[in-house]
Formats: C-alpha cells, sequence, structure tokens
C-alpha cells in the first residue's frame, strides 16, 4: 500500500495527464458525432469481422427454426406477389419502367451482434454499402419493425434498435388509424409505450399497432405489437402499453428497406415548409 | 504589483475572448487556423506545479471547446501540450537552469529562445488538435500542411503580442 501511495505520489504528473486525456477523448468520441462515427467504423472493421466468424458457427444451432420461419415467409410472400400482379395491371402493361412503381425495396441480411440488455442498443448486420445500404433505412423482420441503419461500412452496419432510448418511430392502431409516437422506456425488452393517441378513442387490449407510414422510412402497415395495457394519466392522452411482436433475443434474418421515393418525398416536404 | 494567480486568470479569460470573439471568426482559408490561446501555457510561470500545468490546459481547453461546440478536442490538444512543456523547458535551456525570478518570456531569454520553445509546442499542440479533427489517417499530407501553416501563423501571432505587450516593462 505504501509503495504505491510512493508510486502514485513519484508519478502523480504522468497518472494525471493519462486520467485528463482518457477524459477528454471519451468525451470527445461521445460527444461529436463524426469522430464517434469514425471511431465506430474502425471497431466494426474489426469486431464485425470477429463476429461473423462466431455467428457463423452458431447459425447452424437454429438452423432448423429459422428454415421454418422462411418457410412460412415464402407462402407468405408468394400470396402477396400474386395479389399484387392481379390487381396492378399497369405494372405490366403500362410503358414506364417498373422501377417507376416500386416505392419500397428490401435486402436481406442477418444480424451476426446485437444487445437487448443496455439503455441504448443497437444491432450489426452483415451486409453494407456494397449491397446499396444507407443510413435511414428501415429495418424489419417478418414479425415487424426492428429499428433504422445509423451508419454503415463497406461490410457491414449499424442499426439503432428499437430498444433504445434515442429511438422514435410514429405508429398508429391499424383499426382506425390514430397515430402517435412509439418508443422504449427502457425496461423491458418485450414492451414499448405508444403516446399522444387522444383520449376519446376506444382502444382496447388486443388491438394492433403498425407503422404510421409518415416517416418516410418505413412502409405503411408493419406490425410493431398489440396493446397490452391503456390508461389515461392526467392530460388529453392515453399511455399506451404495447406487447412487441418481435422478439429480439431470437433475431436471425432481417429485412431492410429502401424507399425509392424518400429523396422526392423530403425534396417536396422541404420545399413546401420553406 | 498584481497576484500573478489572478494575473494568469486574467490572461486566460482575455486569451479565451480573444480566441473566440476575434480569430474564431478570422477565416483566411482551411489552411489557416491560428490557436493563439495557448500563449497561456506558454507563459505560465517556471515553478508552476507540474500538477497545476495539466489542470490549467484542461480548462483552458475545456473552456474553448465549450465556445466552439467541440467537448474535447482542444481540451485533449492542450492537456497534451501542457504534458509536453516541462520536458520541451528542460531540453532547449539556454543555462544550467532557469533562474529564480524569470519567467517564459522574450525579453528574459531572447528572440531565438522564445521563438523555439513557442514553435515546438505550438507545433506539437496544432499537430495533436489537427489530427485529432480529421480523426483519419487518409488526409495526412494534407492535414501536414495545414499544421505547418497554422503553426506559423500562431507563432507569428504570439510573438507579435510579446513584442506588443511587453515591450516598456523594463
Amino acid at each position: 500500500m505504501r509503495n504505491l501511495l510512493r508510486i502514485i505520489i513519484l508519478y502523480h504528473f504522468q497518472i494525471l495527464f493519462i486520467i485528463l486525456e482518457v477524459i477528454s477523448i471519451s468525451l470527445l468520441i461521445n460527444q461529436n458525432n463524426f469522430q464517434k462515427a469514425q471511431f465506430l467504423n474502425i471497431t466494426h472493421k474489426i469486431t464485425g469481422r470477429i463476429y461473423k466468424k462466431i455467428n457463423n458457427t452458431t447459425a447452424y444451432l437454429s438452423l432448423k427454426k429459422t428454415n421454418f420461419r422462411l418457410a412460412e415467409e415464402n407462402a407468405k410472400l408468394k400470396n402477396i406477389i400474386e395479389r399484387t400482379y392481379r390487381s396492378d395491371e399497369i405494372f405490366f402493361f403500362g410503358e414506364y419502367d417498373s422501377l417507376y412503381h416500386q416505392h419500397y425495396f428490401y435486402t436481406s441480411a442477418k444480424v451476426i451482434n446485437q444487445t437487448v440488455n443496455k439503455q441504448r442498443n443497437f444491432l450489426t448486420l452483415n451486409k453494407g454499402s456494397n449491397v446499396g445500404i444507407r443510413p435511414e433505412m428501415g429495418v424489419v423482420s417478418q414479425d415487424g419493425v426492428i429499428g433504422i441503419v445509423v451508419s454503415v461500412s463497406k461490410q457491414f452496419s449499424t442499426v439503432i434498435s428499437l430498444l433504445n432510448l434515442d429511438f422514435r418511430v410514429s405508429a398508429k392502431l391499424a383499426k382506425n388509424n390514430y397515430f402517435g409516437s412509439l418508443h422504449w422506456n427502457g425496461k423491458d425488452y418485450r414492451k414499448v409505450k405508444l403516446d399522444e393517441i387522444p383520449y376519446h378513442i376506444d382502444v382496447n387490449k388486443g388491438d394492433t399497432v403498425v407503422t404510421s407510414g409518415y416517416s418516410s422510412i418505413f412502409p405503411e402497415g408493419i406490425t410493431i405489437g398489440t396493446v397490452s395495457n391503456s390508461e389515461v394519466k392526467g392530460g388529453n392522452f392515453y399511455e399506451i402499453e404495447v406487447d412487441l411482436s418481435v422478439d429480439f433475443k431470437s433475431l436471425v434474418y432481417v429485412e431492410v428497406i429502401g424507399n425509392l421515393q424518400r429523396k422526392e418525398q423530403i425534396e417536396l416536404e422541404e420545399s413546401t415548409n420553406d | 504589483m498584481i497576484n500573478p494567480v489572478s494575473r494568469n486568470i486574467f490572461r486566460m479569460f482575455i486569451l479565451i475572448l480573444f480566441q473566440v470573439l476575434v480569430l474564431n471568426n478570422i477565416q483566411v482559408s482551411s489552411f489557416i487556423n491560428p490557436y493563439m490561446y495557448v500563449l497561456f501555457i506558454l507563459l505560465l510561470p517556471f515553478e508552476t506545479p507540474r500538477w497545476l500545468l495539466l489542470i490549467s490546459g484542461f480548462a483552458i481547453g475545456i473552456s474553448i471547446d465549450l465556445f466552439v461546440n467541440t467537448p474535447g478536442m482542444h481540451t485533449s490538444a492542450t492537456v497534451f501540450m501542457a504534458f509536453l512543456r516541462p520536458y520541451v523547458l528542460k531540453f532547449i535551456m539556454p543555462h544550467d537552469e532557469y533562474e529564480s525570478g524569470t519567467y517564459p518570456r522574450l525579453y528574459y531569454f531572447g528572440f531565438t529562445w522564445f521563438l523555439k520553445y513557442s514553435l515546438v509546442l505550438v507545433f506539437l499542440h496544432h499537430t495533436f488538435l489537427f489530427y485529432v479533427e480529421v480523426f483519419r489517417i487518409t488526409f495526412f499530407f494534407h492535414t501536414m500542411l495545414r499544421v505547418m501553416l497554422s503553426t506559423l501563423f500562431s507563432v507569428f501571432l504570439i510573438i507579435l503580442s510579446q513584442f506588443f505587450i511587453y515591450r516598456k516593462q523594463k
């Protein structure tokens, strides 16, 4: 103990220097977005590779379940495709490029790392800018909304999870289209909160909550979860608790959604606001 | 004679204000960004305890950061510079030791000494600052050029200020 004290006194200059530098560098990385992104980019390059290796092995363990889910999803997709083709004749016979009508496109990706137990949770996907993933694209699984892409490197991308205190998404009740703001309160990874639904609306347990499509990130009508509890607490709004339909602890494959008309929409909206 | 502590604190405020209100508004080009506030660290007396040196560097760095909204950037660079100051002083010592009663000023040790002293420390500070600012290795030479030009400009300002402010004293 005495020796330790002596060393501290002897090297107090160097020790204090290191402490102050650590404080300021951590300030730098946490408070400045560019430096943070750059730092994450570098660390992702390293950690991404390791996680990929680990995942390649562990993916075998859930192969059966994943396969089942894929088959289920395939069936669902086939239904949708047939329906779309019959209802939308222009899609085939119009003179426009088919891309002109396509509003969203989907890219599948695999989750290679994620947390659910922090206050700010992120996911890492195994695809990045090389397949066209860009920041601010939505991420969903077949069960519902997962999050939004925040940064991409060439091979990987990170996604801010629905389970993140900084995440907010516009959501609505499927049955009557009243919309509000959805966010996580940091407690339970299976529950989120829906605010700003006016109190005169009839809200029942079991009502489906879906995306509103106002944010231009998610298409309209993607499931988020079901209402598990609702109460009016002061003011004119409900405080609604929503059970998530996605089980974040068993995520393997997700889809990244790109909005082909997002740029056009945002430009128009901005020019209207000016 | 004013108490040296309050004199240094007064100098710190003046330098912060000068940096934030004047120098940060002069945008000659992206290559020349003078940071003159480091003069505060340069002018601290020789007898300053080394821990106080680091704390002063931290204090002035974080004040500048708060004004330009880049928490940690100037702080880390200034702490780094304050850390290196004793070593640089030892390295460029003119005689056997710095006599008591003298301060690291131009009129005590002459132009060459002060130029060497400020050039080395300002260069170290600017190198650290500019590389932390770009935070990647790709623009290495571009950043190096910025560091050099800005260092020259900062040192020029620092020496100019010495001629102006201390010209009449003894």
